[in-house]
């Protein structure tokens, strides 16, 4: 893709530099702006429960769909060099899915609620795994392949529903998308830490991160060493697919009802910018997990101070794209190229101590 | 040497390849609606519909079909069309009495702006070597942002000349056909479809004939090739995006042209329009091969498809949006068949779908 520039070999965490140096520049602007932006309090919720309020714990909340799509989003970007555009399309399906099968019981149970979330993960992996055996089996770009889904899932998830944007309320579920009684952190939050904890144990359990790296990186020598690439990609796309469901829930419960149209609108574009903002190549091979979730929270803190701002909301974008060209701008490899041999010439004993020996 | 040049001509055939299956296809689809549907789809207005509705849309899958060739993508050329149809529309209302020389300053707006957005995005991905998908991405936040800054509500033109702009069409006689009362109403295309038209085959003889034009093919073929053939790669994927912008901003005026109204939804989602008129049109995304006739037949087949499904029973968006999603799903797996079979490309089936041994 690039033009090939002698640069140092990334290490680990050097990757999460500029994120946390992008997070730690917004939380010092709003500390300028406004201190008051870091004020939580708590409040008494409509069933009179406590819970905290404060920008800071709306801006986790807010962030916990972009967080879960985008650890999926990680996985299929490392395993096949491409970014998956349909995740909004199939959270939409996979929340139809949900509704229809919560729907078909007399009243929304517990049990309901569960054979609903089966469901609807089923729904969701059953359509990422079309995506997965266009990418894995027949090696088209993930985008290309994806592309199907991104035009027509919201449509199919309409036409499931037939017709209707329909209500769902229930207590557990605004347990799952608000706050459980008696814990005043919203569960979303949960949640997140949840699917992180998973994936981590999987990480630790299995081969899967180094096998996914490994495909990523050199599929021919994955395959030569006795590692399935079809598997893995298919592996990732199943994973992708499991948050997509997870997410589209919550979406679900949060607002109380399922809309086409908006639920998870937009959010393929934010969870591949959160996974490139983490440093993760979309080019496959290296990742890490913890760079995208950072990238969501950075997404969604941004969005926040800009709407803490009073600009409206049909601008944000416009400063949010300014904010992420800076954000890629500093984590392109040129511009690390440059930076490091600059600091190389300040430093004494650097490269330009050497030149001066010889 | 002599090699490159031969692999290259064999890719090239099999772009011809593709496009030659995409011409059939729209022939085939076309032919079969005039004798099922009938109707409209006997006279030549028809045809003229097709490609006066969407000028701007085939205008930018030119553009795309360029990037997409030296191996990148542009998805910012829907919010570029949104930005440029809003300015030029504010600018037309600010100079409603300013006579033609207002409609050549509108023109020079809209190309100006494609062009600053081109520039823009061609330094950031030529120059720094950022993924184009996300400074494309953050392109289109920009340019949907700045829309909805210059204005939120709808605006429609109000200038004398413009409207008779609008107005202006080229009525072809021969090809009309006679109304009830005995009138005969000739067959118009618009000024539009035209340019929509000369841009197709300006871009043809561009990538077919220019030395330029080459280079893209190369460096999107094998970029350390083309680096070690002496190609400048950063000039050569620089102008492609600067062309590309060029071409969107050109797209603007076009569709201002057609719907003389700025609004925050115009070409909503085009740019994936855009990029599946180019796959179906043989264009691959792994860059080095595709053809810009094929992009061209690509988007009317996609229009087709859109006018049966809005004539015929089946009239609901979502059919519309499952049809092209299918037709898409074909269309990628046949690629993949086709290129497999002829046993090169990158793209290739699992050993017991191949027809022989590579």
């Amino acid at each position: 893709m690039s033009v090939p520039v002698k640069r140092k070999k990334a290490s680990g965490l050097s990757q999460l530099i500029i994120p946390l140096v992008a997070l730690g520049l917004l939380l010092l602007f709003n500390l300028i702006r406004d201190p008051g932006f870091y004020s939580v309090s708590i409040a008494v919720n409509n069933a009179g429960n406590p819970v905290l309020s404060g920008n800071m714990i709306s801006i986790i909340d807010s962030a916990s769909e972009l967080a879960i799509i985008a650890m999926g989003m990680t996985l299929v970007t490392a395993a096949c060099g491409g970014q998956d555009i349909s995740v909004g399309a199939v959270g939409a399906i996979a929340g139809a899915v949900f509704v229809k099968v919560v729907f078909a019981f007399e009243s929304i149970t517990a049990g309901a609620l569960l054979a609903g979330l089966a469901a609807c993960i089923l729904g969701a992996v059953l359509f990422k795994l079309f995506n997965g055996t266009l990418v894995a089996v027949f090696r088209i770009q993930p985008m290309i392949a994806t592309l199907i889904l991104y035009s027509c899932g919201r449509s199919i998830a309409y036409w499931i529903n037939g017709d209707a944007t329909p209500q769902i309320s229930s207590p557990i579920l605004s347990a799952v998308g608000m706050t459980i009684p008696g814990i005043p952190v919203p569960t979303p939050i949960f949640l997140v830490i949840l699917t992180g904890l998973l994936m981590m144990l999987l990480f630790r359990v299995t081969n899967t991160r180094l096998y996914t790296q490994t495909v990523g990186i050199n599929q021919g020598a994955a395959r030569l060493n006795g590692i399935n690439p079809v598997r893995i990609k298919l592996l990732s796309f199943v994973l992708l697919g499991v948050c997509v469901a997870v997410a589209a829930v919550i979406g679900i419960a949060r607002l109380g009802n399922l809309s086409h149209k908006t639920i998870l609108a937009d959010i393929e574009m934010d969870a591949i910018l959160a996974v490139a903002i983490g440093g993760n190549n979309l080019g496959g091979g290296r990742f890490r997990l913890s760079g995208s979730i950072l990238g969501a929270y950075i997404i969604q803190m941004l969005t926040t101070t800009l709407y803490a701002m009073n600009v409206a909301t049909v601008n944000v974008k416009a400063y949010k794209a300014i904010v992420i060209i800076v954000i890629v701008v500093a984590g392109s490899p040129v511009v690390k190229a440059r930076l490091s041999a600059l600091l190389n010439r300040v430093r004494p004993g650097g490269a330009a101590g050497l030149r001066g020996v010889s | 040497m002599s090699t490159a040049g031969k692999q290259k001509r064999e890719r090239l055939t099999d772009a011809q390849l593709l496009m030659t299956i995409s011409i059939c296809i729209f022939v085939f689809m076309y032919a079969a609606a005039m004798i099922f549907m009938g109707g409209g789809f006997l006279k030549t207005q028809q045809l003229f519909d097709l490609l006066n509705d969407n000028a701007a849309l085939i205008i930018i899958s030119c553009a795309l079909t360029i990037v997409m060739i030296g191996g990148g993508i542009n998805i910012s050329v829907g919010g570029v069309i949104g930005l440029t149809v809003m300015a030029g529309a504010l600018f037309l209302n600010a100079h409603s009495d300013g006579g033609p020389f207002s409609i050549v300053l509108t023109f020079l707006l809209a190309v100006g702006i494609g062009l600053a957005f081109g520039l823009l995005q061609g330094f950031l991905v030529s120059h720094l070597e950022i993924q184009p998908f996300i400074v494309t991405l953050a392109g289109m936040f920009l340019a949907r942002g700045l829309t909805t800054m210059l204005s939120v509500n709808p605006v429609s033109v109000s200038h004398s000349d413009f409207s008779a702009l609008v107005k202006t069409k080229i009525q072809i006689a021969f090809l009309g056909y006679t109304a009830k009362n005995g009138n005969l109403i000739p067959a118009k295309l618009e000024i539009g479809a035209v340019t929509a038209v000369a841009v197709v085959i300006l871009v043809y003889l561009m990538l077919r004939y220019t030395k330029f034009g080459r280079n893209i093919y190369a460096i999107g073929g094998n970029q350390g090739s083309a680096l070690t053939l002496g190609i400048n790669v950063r000039r050569t994927r620089f102008y492609s995006y600067l062309i590309s912008g060029l071409l969107s901003g050109l797209a603007g005026f076009v569709f201002l042209m057609h719907k003389p109204a700025g609004n925050a939804s115009v070409a909503m989602r085009s740019e994936m329009d855009a990029i599946a008129s180019s796959i179906i049109g043989g264009t691959l995304l792994t860059g080095g091969v595709g053809n810009v006739i094929g992009t061209f037949f690509g988007t009317m087949i996609l229009a087709t498809i859109q006018k049966i499904i809005a004539l015929s029973p089946l009239n609901a968006s979502w059919w519309q949006d499952m049809a092209s999603g299918a037709m898409l799903g074909v269309f990628i797996l046949l690629q993949s068949v086709v290129l497999s079979q002829r046993g090169r490309g990158r793209m290739g089936l699992p050993s017991w779908l191949k027809f022989r041994k590579e």
